[in-house]
């Protein structure tokens, strides 16, 4: 199929300036995000800050009739000018995609053996070849009884254990960026925590970059060596994961911590943000979160503030926490 | 009267051969916020449903203001309409589409409070919860979600209950408006002296709202004590692993796994003793 | 899985254009049907009635008879006129009587449940198993002929078509959250499911109504044209079909194409209409979803 498939390139995902609006309704400005070999980065937003389609667009998936604008790159390859076909290519060798719900993501009529294995014959797998991988990818994401399991509906399964078999699909083409949308949100605590671990163990042995959507600020500072911060279509923060709790740039990321309730340590206040998530299209000028935030000036009505350094972390902030005023 | 506002004896639910809620009991006094948390199939929201006369038990009972309840009665189920009203997770599905927030909020007014103004106190109920009386005119649908909650509580507000059963109220909105609604919640305990019971899956939240908690595991409470207590030294295997899974600063992946082992341990070493008793 | 992104939803729910122009010359041409049958008497230039030898069969544009006269000579427009009270007001009585009797059945089964609901969808499927004309026409023939047993046996045969979806649309209206919601403020089954479930699923009801008008239009005029339905010196446009029997036979088939394409031009409205309230029905849900 595809005689080099080696690629030498260290970055597994580039997005660069990327902005996608609808119709004339912008929903994405002017975005980016670096995914590194073995990396995992998250990206954090409430509802309409557009992590979801930032991660969507690394496959090509982009709402009908969205125009945009800027550059995603697969393992070195343009997606956002890619033929059908190649764009089908870089679905079936370069990135894999695992969704928030495993029962919505798979076909309830189809077993588990045909799902895993349907995706190797397509491209000339041998059929008993194709169910040797699959069994062996069942045991590694931790079914019981894989051989059993390959001839069970998805009804059979509980959500944890059908988040594995997705995610045991994902990985079946070996591919260099696993995107993660809110793979955990449907999931109890505790599964959860199987999960995510499944997750990293797996993706360190391969060294696939990974991009974890989530709304769980502590999720993503936990388990992700960077974190890109969203809101209203753009990114306002890139921070180390562990930087994010101790020293957070941006208002709107400090915000959400003190207003994320915590089980560890004494029981703090809790401080809510004023008004709701915006989108992009009824955000005001300037600074997208300057309605809501508490050092909001004049100077943050003007244009929409650029990226600075501030510690370890990229703030696009006109006065970042921490520094005084 | 200084007793329990609501008391919950061994609460037994059964849908068919499935035992969903296994002798559940706990006494809640006025004004007090109690916590049941749990995971899917822990049947806390069997539990939640049964309070609010949604489902009757098989066995057990519900006692509010010292009045067993029995959720066949009309009668009865106004008079318990009156202490006790719920909120949903849902805040999109819990309004009917056609009708105005107001015109939502007025109908329990009309119903238990038949032949007084009700426009003042709308616009009363909506102030209270942080709503501006325009909003009383729009359809569910144009609010977002936090309003939406809101207004929800502005209308079990009206009928000024004891009680307030909560289900997930939090659970599908974003975190910084979980935290207005969380607010709001306080406020309101302490202005009105309502009682809550919160069920949640998040330990988190419920530490915010509630003193004392249970937490249930496959239908039985597995542990119950003031909440902080729990959460600084949890006592039961189950509860431990609850706790370390949840992700923040410095989260072990192989504690999780060991609390886990532990769990499995233990419930090996009760199921004996499970089958000796009759 | 698809992704909805708020922000886009509220332009996908604008209707299109040309829908709505189709929809308003259905609305007109109902319109005017209504306007027919009610200013018949004024409308008409003849009695319907009225025979005169000399103009039978006389083709559509001759003097005095601008739609042609049949073949004893009566004026075709002023039958048509008069003929539009019946054919319109019969179907209504059949989707008013099934509608009432659908609903009422549909409700009870789906929120009774049980063994209730088990009765009630049973006996709507052995109703179901009937086809409607041969009931209409098996009720004819122990009531005789006219007009109101056709119309009770096509409300009954109709009734489970009406029945199936309220129960469907109420059994998925009921599980919304805001039917429980309602329950624990204290509020009884039967003011819940009348005064919040029903209005919820009403655009439902009448969009399966109108098509329900459509199909009972047809199987009136079918049994008018039988012979069955209408009975003279009454007339409905099924009915002036079978007198124009001779008429098509002597070669002048205008007295009967008149009312065919009326019955037509009718069912197609209705059809429109209905079509269009189903699809603002499943904007709506989508909105709500």
């Amino acid at each position: 199929m595809n005689p080099d498939k080696t690629d030498k390139t260290d970055t597994v995902l580039e997005i660069a300036g990327l902005s996608l609006a609808v119709r004339g309704t912008p929903l994405l400005a002017d975005v980016t995000l670096r995914v590194a070999r073995g990396e995992t980065v998250g990206l954090v937003g409430e509802s309409g800050s557009g992590k979801s389609l930032t991660v969507r667009s690394a496959l090509g998936m982009l709402p009908r009739g969205a125009r945009a604008s800027g550059s995603v790159a697969v393992a070195g390859e343009q997606v956002l000018t890619a033929s059908p076909r190649a764009l089908r290519e870089i679905r079936r060798t370069r990135a894999s995609m695992v969704f928030q719900d495993p029962r919505a993501a798979l076909n309830p009529v189809r077993r588990i053996g045909d799902y895993l294995t349907e995706g190797l014959r397509a491209r000339g797998v041998p059929r008993r070849a194709a169910e040797a991988r699959a069994l062996d990818l069942l045991e590694r994401v931790g079914i019981r009884d894989p051989r059993g399991a390959l001839r069970r509906f998805p009804h059979e399964f509980s959500g944890g254990m059908l988040q594995r078999v997705v995610i045991a699909g994902a990985l079946a083409t070996e591919p260099a960026l696993l995107l993660a949308d809110e793979p955990t949100t449907a999931l109890d605590v505790t599964t959860q925590a199987e999960v995510v671990a499944l997750l990293r163990g797996l993706q360190r042995e391969h060294g696939t970059g990974m991009v974890f959507v989530t709304h769980d600020l502590d999720l993503a500072a936990a388990i992700c060596d960077r974190v890109y911060v969203m809101y209203a279509g753009r990114t306002v923060e890139e921070a180390p994961g562990a930087a994010l709790f101790g020293a957070p740039g941006h208002p709107y990321t400090r915000a959400l911590l003190e207003a994320s309730p915590s089980v560890r340590g004494e029981r703090a206040e809790l401080r809510a943000i004023a008004g709701r998530p915006r989108a992009l299209a009824e955000a005001p000028t300037g600074c997208a979160f300057r309605d809501r935030c508490p050092k909001a000036a004049d100077a943050c009505a003007a244009d929409v503030p650029a990226a600075i350094a501030h510690g370890l972390s990229l703030v696009a902030c006109l006065d970042p926490e921490g520094t005084g005023r | 009267m200084t007793g329990p506002v609501l008391r919950v004896t061994s609460l037994v639910k059964r849908f068919g051969g499935f035992t969903a809620v296994d002798g559940v009991g706990f006494e809640l006094p006025p004004g007090h916020s109690l916590g049941i948390v749990g995971e899917s199939g822990s049947g806390k929201t069997t539990t939640a449903r049964i309070l609010a006369g949604l489902e009757t038990p098989t066995s057990g009972t519900v006692e509010l203001d010292g009045r067993v309840l029995d959720a066949r009665s009309r009668r009865d189920r106004r008079w318990q309409a009156r202490r006790l009203q719920m909120i949903f997770q849902d805040p999109h599905g819990s309004f009917d589409p056609r009708l105005t927030i107001a015109q939502s909020i007025a109908e329990p007014l009309r119903l238990h409070a038949p032949g007084t103004d009700h426009r003042a106190r709308v616009s009363e109920l909506l102030e209270q919860v942080g709503l501006s009386a325009r909003l009383g005119g729009a359809l569910p649908r144009d609010l977002s979600g936090g309003q939406r909650q809101r207004a929800a509580i502005a209308r079990a507000l009206g009928i000024t209950p004891r009680v307030l059963v909560l289900d997930e109220a939090v659970a599908a909105l974003d975190v910084s408006i979980q935290a207005q609604i969380l607010g709001l919640l306080a406020d309101l305990r302490r202005d009105a002296g309502i009682a809550y019971v919160f069920v949640s899956h998040d330990l988190a939240v419920v530490r915010h709202v509630t003193e004392t908690a249970l937490v249930m595991r496959h239908g039985r409470v597995v542990e119950s004590g003031p909440t902080e207590e729990i959460l600084r030294a949890p006592a039961h295997p189950y509860t431990r692993l609850l706790l370390d899974s949840i992700p923040g600063p410095g989260w072990d992946l192989e504690r999780v796994a060991r609390d886990r082992r532990a769990l499995d341990a233990a419930d090996h070493a009760a199921a004996p003793v499970k089958r000796a008793a009759p | 899985m698809t992704l909805t992104i708020p922000a886009l939803r509220a332009r996908r729910t604008r209707p299109r254009k040309r829908g709505r122009l189709t929809v308003r010359c259905a609305l007109g041409l109902l319109g005017l049907a209504a306007c027919a049958a009610l200013f018949a008497p004024v409308l008409a230039p003849h009695s319907p009635d009225a025979t005169s030898l000399s103009a039978s069969l006389a083709p559509p544009g001759t003097s005095g008879y601008w739609l042609g006269a049949d073949s004893t000579g009566r004026d075709v427009l002023s039958r048509l006129l008069y003929g539009a009270r019946l054919s319109l007001l019969a179907p209504l009585g059949v989707v008013l009587l099934s509608g009432v009797l659908g609903t009422a059945l549909g409700l009870l089964a789906a929120r009774a449940g049980g063994w209730a609901d088990a009765v009630v969808s049973r006996s709507m499927d052995v109703v179901f198993a009937f086809p409607s004309l041969l009931l209409a026409m098996l009720v004819v023939a122990v009531a005789g002929p006219g007009l109101l047993a056709p119309i009770c046996a096509l409300a009954v045969s109709y009734t489970p078509f009406i029945g199936r979806i309220v129960r469907g649309a109420a059994l998925q209206e009921g599980a919304r959250p805001y039917v429980e919601a309602y329950r624990v403020m204290g509020f009884g089954e039967l003011t819940v499911t009348l005064r919040h479930l029903l209005p919820n699923i009403a655009p439902l009801l009448a969009a399966q109504s109108a098509l329900g008008f459509g199909y009972a239009l047809v199987d009136l005029a079918s049994l008018s044209y039988l012979g069955l339905g209408v009975q003279p010196p009454n007339a409905d446009w099924g009915s002036m079909i079978n007198q124009a029997r001779g008429a098509i036979l002597q070669g002048s088939p205008w007295s009967a194409i008149v009312p065919g394409v009326a019955v037509l031009l009718t069912v197609v409205s209705v059809n429109v209409l209905g079509e269009h309230i189903s699809a603002s029905v499943a904007r709506r849900q989508e909105v709500k979803g």
